[in-house]
This record gives structure tokens, sequence and C-alpha cells, in this order.
């Protein structure tokens, strides 16, 4: 429950802490909110020699309307996304889903970028932001890319962020509808949480809407193609009949 | 007019909530250095070597202690009737049996050094076959201690009534568990010892029982007990898990004359969940028979009892099991054999009910289903079956005798408060509409025994020059509201205000006698023998003052209100309880009192909890709507403080039922060794209670008073496990295990249909 030591720096710019990964590479962890990190940390599963806490860079701590899409700064805590009325009007299943993510404290703290970054199918946010078809941008010493959500997600634990990149903004197109589905343009995204090592497009669900299937059929090839993991709280099985259950309730709602 | 019986709210409180209580690991102790144990990673293994020369030069570090440096006799016995061929030794000497037994200790400057030298410490472990289940080590081949030749840790064994059944029309028989769960008190163990000048031990320990703390330390390093000292600040909780000494918890003190500093450990969290006592961890076989009318004939109960690694009051639950076996039921014939076996798993312990909530679940859950069996709704069978209020004192088959109760009225209450009869008129229509959320209305009509071990305890009222009071009791609440409880004990006797009272506990030097806080024994014996202390220091009072009036004791009166004492009828010549303490000074002791108070019985606190759960049939997740309680507990001090013990002791039942597990793979390895495995209750999981008190005193004590500090724990687990089955028999369900986890929910339903 005590983490190696490790040497600390509070960043002021995301040039800063560019700066810092540069320098420090691999050693380098970035803690934003820390609710993932830190567990990690006191239970020495993650050994970090530096810290960049980027926590007060506020300039990327905003949800602003972009025209077709929403921009959302990486450090944006989940009670602001909970909390916007942006998101409420335009993608409401955002908000819906960040104000489910733990208890209060943990959402005055923990942020979407961190969430993402983490890349932990369990977690919601990824699965959202996959189902809605997100775009990622990241910056890094040759300067900002985008990245599809899509392939953002690369294992467990693993995105497709380079060591020496930071995560700034996550754009999500604009959505309507409250649920693990979201519908824009006529066309449906399904994600799943925790079916794999990373979060999952139930794709043999979605084809079969594009197909013209009934939500009921639809959800019932939703597990198809998945290899959930077992635990103590759900085995693969019950995870794949889960997986039926709460798509064809998502899609439910989303079509009331 | 008696303060006794009213809402007061507690003194304790204030200090909580704003600057925080103090504990064992808030103490600033100067010069104090930091221990660290190594616990063994392997559940079952042979020690080869241990190299700890890297981890004895890191930085920081004072010393690195393995067993081999430990030249303090073995460790006594925590109970007589243990096994004392499967004792545990101070540190793992050759031979690890689970994970999370101390095998070195480390004594750094900081704990984060400690820490790191942890991981410089290389134990090669050459793995021995692991035993898990209480089913295969009660078989026997692979023996945990060879000198004991047995897994058998403690047997309960009476015989087996072969003809127990003859004559019952309907035999329902089934295994179930009543599973392992972990106590997890908020504040982890943590312990500082000091040697001081004198050659005294002084020692900190969150503990429920300084006074056993105290004796255990004087046998262990042969001192008298007088030369221990041990204080108990603020505890965070303990549900009966800190109740003895645990060998690293007395070691401290071993270490500390080594490297000539005070020392402090305290346990981490990850560490707490694999190394202090679990709790429950029984398998039980339940046997019951009756006729189609509803008549409950004969019970028989079969406990494998899991007592960990080494046995410790664990071993022994079965016998609190077998004592309250037939429950609020008169069952003409009861059968009750039980054994206690060795596993590679953490020792286990007492938890809140200790073997208490076992016979419960046990017998309410046999009652549900012999219900079930005879198609007889379950309120009906326990009405028909419950002992009537005109039998008591009861003495049942087993040879427990409960000394009062009015168990068919706490039904009929618990009835009436959830709407029973409009609740199966709900759950009919959804069943009917055969819709996804399906209701289950479960009941539990318990009885349990509070103080079943006997013993006294000691109380001390004092009157000071200034008019106010000191108490001191054996009793060491953590969480229980006895500083507030015994000053209203107090104050009703001797009209001396609340606030005026200080109470004093948890520290052996002030308080030279006590047993301690657990099996809710503290109110009717702690509590009595603090109201009797405090008669004696009125009638003492009463004296002094007839002799400062010149006028007969038995003319003068104590005014309450006026907090003085005068003669009958002449208000206006008094003495004040400031006056006689200044009067008493010249005398040993002044205006006091003590005592030692030993019942002369238990006392069998009862009640009815009625659990309403919805059922998603599709998920399997269960969500828990109301939870209504109907509890006696006899007289009610305080009934703002006895709902505190009942709400936290109903969450915690609950949780039981439906989320907490310690679950081990089959090489032994914990797999809820933190709290984001272990799935710990929180208020979210719960409703708000519906509570109901009902009060029949018990002849046992003066005051009435039965205990609180487990009713809840031990009356709801029944009622919600009974709830989630009630909701899907309809589906042909007839059980489901405790925790009744979705997956298990949906197999269940899957199984059946």
């Amino acid at each position: 429950m005590i983490p190696v030591a490790f040497d600390y720096q509070r960043v002021s710019s995301v040039d800063e802490a560019l700066g810092l990964l540069a320098t420090h590479g691999d050693e380098a962890k970035l803690l934003a909110g820390g609710h993932s990190l830190l567990p990690l940390m006191k239970l020495r599963l993650a050994v970090p020699s530096v810290l960049v806490d980027v926590g007060r860079l506020h300039d990327l701590s905003y949800v602003r309307d972009a025209g077709d899409h929403v921009a959302i700064g990486a450090l944006t805590r989940h009670r602001d996304l909970e909390t916007s009325e942006l998101l409420a009007a335009q993608v409401p299943i955002l908000a819906h889903v960040a104000g489910q993510v733990g208890d209060p404290q943990v959402r005055h703290r923990g942020t979407i970028g961190g969430s993402l970054a983490h890349g932990d199918p369990a977690s919601d946010l990824p699965a959202v932001v996959l189902a809605l078809g997100g775009t990622l941008v990241a910056r890094g010493p040759g300067g900002e890319r985008t990245i599809e959500a899509r392939s953002f997600f690369e294992g467990f634990l693993q995105t497709a962020l380079g060591p020496d990149e930071l995560l700034t903004e996550i754009r999500v197109p604009k959505a309507t509808i409250v649920g693990a589905a979201a519908v824009r343009n006529g066309t449906t995204g399904v994600a799943l949480v925790n079916m794999g090592s990373t979060p999952l497009r139930a794709s043999a669900t979605e084809a079969a809407l594009a197909a013209g299937a009934s939500i009921g059929d639809a959800a019932a090839v939703a597990a198809e193609g998945t290899e959930p993991s077992g635990d103590l709280n759900a085995s693969p099985d019950f995870r794949r009949h889960l997986a039926t259950v709460l798509v064809r309730r998502a899609l439910e709602e989303a079509a009331s | 007019m008696s303060i006794l019986g009213n809402r007061v709210v507690r003194k304790e409180d204030p200090k909580f909530l704003t600057s925080g209580g103090t504990y064992v690991d808030d103490l600033k102790i100067d010069g104090a250095a930091r221990v660290t144990y190594v616990r063994s990673t392997s559940a079952h293994a042979r020690i080869r070597s241990v190299d700890i020369d890297e981890a004895r030069s890191a930085p920081g570090v004072l010393a690195v202690v393995t067993a081999a440096d430990i030249e303090l006799d073995p460790l006594p016995l925590e109970m007589p009737m243990l096994n004392e061929k499967m004792p545990q030794p101070w540190l793992a000497t050759d031979v690890v049996r689970y994970v999370g037994e101390p095998v070195v200790a480390i004594v750094s400057e900081t704990q984060a050094e400690g820490a790191d030298a942890a991981e410089l410490i290389f134990i090669d472990y050459e793995p021995l076959p692991v035993l898990v289940d209480t089913e295969g080590a009660l078989e026997g081949s692979i023996v945990l201690h060879p000198e004991a030749g047995t897994n058998v840790s403690f047997e309960l064994q009476f015989g087996r009534d072969e003809s127990l059944f003859d004559g019952c029309e309907v035999v329902v028989r089934r295994r179930v568990n009543n599973q392992r769960v972990a106590p997890c008190p908020l504040e982890v163990r943590a312990v500082a010892a000091r040697w001081e000048d004198d050659g005294r031990l002084t020692q900190w320990s969150s503990t429920q029982a300084p006074h056993s703390v105290r004796d255990a330390l004087a046998k262990a390093y042969g001192l008298f007990e007088d030369e221990v000292h041990v204080i108990s600040p603020d505890v965070g909780g303990g549900f009966g898990a800190k109740i003895g000494g645990y060998p690293d918890e007395l070691l401290i003190a071993w270490l500390a004359r080594r490297v000539g500093r005070p020392l402090k450990w305290t346990e981490t969290r990850s560490e707490s969940m694999v190394a202090l006592g679990h709790g429950r961890a029984q398998l039980q076989d339940i046997e019951i028979g009756g006729s189609r009318d509803g008549t409950i004939g004969a019970y028989r109960l079969t406990v494998l009892q899991d007592s960990g690694a080494y046995p410790r009051v664990g071993a022994l639950l079965s016998f609190m099991t077998r004592t309250m076996a037939s429950g609020t039921y008169r069952i003409p014939k009861v059968d009750f054999n039980s054994r206690s076996v060795v596993t590679n798993t953490t020792p286990v312990v007492s938890y809140r009910g200790a073997g208490r909530p076992e016979a419960t679940a046990a017998i309410e859950r046999a009652v549900d289903l012999f219900a079930a069996e005879i198609g007889m709704d379950p309120a009906e069978v326990r009405r028909r079956n419950l002992v009537p209020p005109d039998a008591f004192p009861f003495t049942t088959p087993l040879g427990t005798t409960y000394d009062v109760g009015d168990y068919g009225r706490a039904l009929e209450l618990a009835l009436e408060a959830s709407g029973y009869a409009d609740l199966r008129k709900e759950q009919a229509r959804r069943r009917e509409a055969g819709e996804v959320r399906q209701l289950g209305i479960g009941l539990s009509a318990y009885v349990e025994i509070t103080n079943g071990v006997p013993g006294s305890e000691f109380a001390a009222v004092e009157v000071r020059e200034n008019g106010t009071a000191v108490v001191r009791t054996g009793t060491s609440p953590h969480g229980q509201g006895h500083v507030t409880s015994w000053a209203m004990l107090v104050s009703d006797a001797l009209g001396i205000p609340i606030d005026s009272i200080e109470v004093v506990h948890g520290d052996t030097d002030v308080v030279p006698r006590g047993v301690g806080t657990f099996g809710s024994r503290s109110l009717q014996v702690g509590g009595v023998a603090a109201h009797q202390a405090a008669g004696q220091v009125v009638d003492k009072a009463r004296q002094l003052a007839a002799k400062l009036l010149e006028a007969d004791p038995a003319d003068v009166v104590l005014d309450k209100v006026g907090q003085r004492f005068h003669v009958a009828g002449t208000p206006a010549v008094a003495k004040s309880w400031g006056e006689l303490a200044r009067e008493a000074s010249s005398e040993p002791g002044g205006l006091s009192a003590e005592t030692d108070f030993t019942p002369p019985g238990a006392t069998f606190p009862f009640g009815c909890h009625v659990a309403v759960v919805e059922v998603d049939t599709e998920t399997g997740k269960v969500t828990i709507e109301r939870l209504v309680a109907v509890d006696d507990a006899g007289r009610i001090l305080n009934p703002l403080v006895a709902e505190g013990q009942i709400q936290g002791g109903l969450a915690q039942g609950a949780a039981q039922a439906l989320l907490e597990q310690v679950a081990y793979d089959d090489d032994g390895n914990p797999l809820t060794a933190n709290l984001a495995d272990y799935t710990f209750v929180s208020a979210a999981e719960v409703p708000s209670f519906e509570t109901t008190s009902m009060e029949t005193p018990t002849p046992v004590n003066e005051l009435g008073a039965k205990g609180i500090g487990e009713s809840g724990t031990i009356g709801s687990t029944p009622a919600v496990q009974n709830a989630v089955v009630d909701a899907l028999s309809h589906l042909g369900v007839r059980h489901v295990d405790m925790p009744a986890t979705p997956e298990r929910v949906w197999q269940a339903i899957a199984a059946a249909r």
C-alpha cells in the first residue's frame, strides 16, 4: 500500500508536460485524476520513477460546441461532463454515463482523458466514446494528431498513445440517445464494456440493425465474436448472456 | 423524569464529526520506528530458505527478524478448548499454512523503508499440497499439522438419532453454505509498544478487549499484569475480529525490546484482508421434517466449520450455533453435530453474531424449505411453530433456556409493518403478468443469545469535588456509544447531567479490571455494573449527608434536579454533590464506589425481519426494496443508540446475503484481498430501513436490558436470502447460496427451468 519512491513534477503547460515525457520516456507516467494510476502504484504494480501531474492544466478542461461535434478537453472531470448542459442537449449518453462513474468524490477528480488513456475495458467512458464513433486528439513532439476511437484501444490497458504523447481533446459527434447504444444519422453504434481486452463495438448487432433486423434479433447476437474473461463477478458465459440482455434494453431505450 | 429511554444524541460524536478521533496510528510517540511484516504468499509450503541479507542493509532498516531469532516461549493457547497441537508460531518456522501468515518482521525508521526492504527479502518455498475445502480436510489425505495427526480442530459429536424423522410426513434436506466473510473494520489493526525505564511495557492497541491484551502480553513476556499497561484509544470498529491478541500484535513489544526503540505497526488494508481473522465459514447440512398441516416435527443440523490454518475462537463457534440451533421454534426433536477442521486459509474468528447468525440462517432456510415443500405460506408455518409467550422460561431440546419472549407478536408486527398481504398480492400480479422483475418476500423470525459467555464486568463511579462525576468501565466501546449510555445510567442515579459525567475506558492503568466489548454483552453486564456502582455512591452520599445534616439516613432524600441531598420536607438545608465529595476527600477513595457485576445468565433478544427484494430474472440482479425489522432487546436505554446498532447490523447482514464472500482459488490464493475485489457493502446497496422496537424486559438483570449489537446481522441475512428464493419460487427455485450474486441467481433460474 506504499508506492515505490518517485519524483513528482507538476506542470503548467502542455509543452512542459511533453518536455518531461521526452526526457524521461517510459519512466514517466502522466497523472490526472489518479484514480486508476495511484491504486496500481500502491500495489506496486505500476512503478513509474517520475509522475508528471497534468491535473492543473485548466486549459484542457472544457466542453465546447464545435459544429458537427462536441469537443471535450482531456482534463474535464466526470462531474463536469455529468452536469454539462451542452452534453445534456447534444450527447446525453455521455453526460449520463459520466454520472454513473464511482461516487461524487471520484467524479470530481477523475478525468475523461485519464479514463480513455488508461484503456481499461471495464470502464464505461471508453465504450461510450467508441459507440459514438469519437475521435481523440493527441499532442506529441511531432505536433498534433487525431486518432479514431475505433483504433485507439489496442489491448488490455494499452492504447495507441505513445509514451511521449498527451491526450488533449476528445471529439464526439452529436447524438441524441441515452443508453449503452447511440444512434446518429440513422446508424446505430453499440459498444460493450468488459467483454474483451478492450472496449468493443458489438459489430454483429450493428450489422443486423443495418440490415433491418428487429431489436430482439439484433441484441441476440451482441456477444458474437467477443471473448470476455471470467472472474469472481461473472463467468464468460454469464457475461455473454448479460451482453444480449443489456444491449436489447439499451436498444429498446434508444428506440422509445 | 428519568433520562433513560430518551433519544439522547451521542456525546462522542461532535469529536468524530469535527476534529476526528485519535486512533493508534495517529499517536505521536517520540522516537517510534515502524514494523513491517513479510507474509507468506504461498498457502502451504515448506520454507527452504529465507534470504534477508540485502534487506538488513537497506536504507533505514534497524532489524530483520525470522522465527529463528525469537527466543520467546510458544504463544499460549487463546482458549483452553483449542487443540494444542495446532499452534500458530510467532513467525512461521519451517512451514507456512496460509497466505498472509507472517514470516519475517522488519523494523525500519519509516513505513516506506519497511515496504522497500520487504521487496528485497527472498523466501524459497517448496510447495506442499493445498487444502482449501473443508470436506477435503475432513477426508484427511493431507494433514496440515502432522503433530495433531488430524485436521479436526474441535468437534461436538452427540451421535446421530437415526429415528429422528420417524413419523414425519415430509422431510426436506439441503446443503447450504454460510460463506466466509471478512469483518472489514474501517480502522485496520494497529499496535504501538514502548518499554518504560522502570521495566513496564506500554502497549497501545486497536482492540475490543484491552485487559485480555494486557493478560496475553504479561503471559508472553513473563510480567505481572500490573507491569503491562494497555491503552486502546479510539477504535474504528472490530466486529468481533479484534478481541484476542494476534501473534503479530503481541510480537511488537519483543521487537521493540530488540531494537531498543518504541515501535508502531499498522497493517495495510490488503494485509488486513488476509491477516485479520475471517468470520462464518460453515458448511451446513440441514434436514427438517414435519406434517403437511405445517407442524415441524424434527430438525437436524450438521455443521462443518472451517477454522482456517490455526484454530482460534472460530473453531469453537459451532458451540454457539448448537446453542441456538432450533431458533424461535418449538421443535420436539433436534439433532446437532459439528466438526471444525483446519484448512490453508486465514484463521476464522468471531464476527458479528459469531455462531448465532449461522444457526439462524440454517433454521430460517429450513423452515422456508419445509413451507415450500408442503405448499404453505412461510409466515403461516412460522406462526404454527413459534414458541408461545406463556412457555418462558423455555428450554430447547438441546438444553438452552430462553429467558423471555413473545415471538408471535414480533412476527405479527413485522407482517403488519411490511403490509405482508399486499406484498403477496403484488407478487401474484407480477407472476401472473410474467414480468421480468419479480418480487420476493423473505421472513426471518430470529432469537439469539447475548452475553452468551459468562463473565463479570467492572465499573467504578466517583463524584469529584467540583460536583462532576467520572465512570470507569471495563467495557471497551468502538462505535457502540457507551460514553453516552453509561453517562445516562449514572446521571439517572445521581441527577448529575450527562455533560458533567466523564466516561473512562480502554486504559488498564485507570480501569483495573475489565472483560471488554463483544457478544452484545456491554450494557447488560458493564452497564448494569455502572448503574449499581452509581447506586452505591448515592447510598454513601446519603450516609454522609445524614451525618452532616444530623439526620437519620432514612430521612435524607436526593433531589436529582437540584443535585443535592436534604432531609425530606426541608429542602432549604441541603448538601450538594460537590460539598459531599469535598467532605469525603479525607476518606480513602473519596466519594466513590466500585463493583463487579456478574449476571446470573444470558439474555435472548428476538425479533422478526421482513425483506422485500426485486429480482431481475434476466440479469439475476437483486435489489433490496425494503427491510422491515422488528427487534426486541428488552428495555431500551437510548433508542437512538439502539437504532444505530440495528441499522449497521442490518446492512452487514444484508451484505452477507447478497454481496460479500472471501474466496480462494484451488491453490489457496485469496481472490478477495483488497476492497476492489471484496464487495464490501456501502449505503448505496441498502434501502432506508424500517425499524420497529418491541420491549420485553428480561428478568435477568435489573435494567431489563438485553444485547442489541448483533441482532440486525442475525435477523437480516436469512430474511434477504429467503426473499431472493421466494422471488423465484414459482419458477421452481428452492435455494440460492449466499452471496446471491447475479450469476448465482441466473444459474438457479436456468437450473430450475
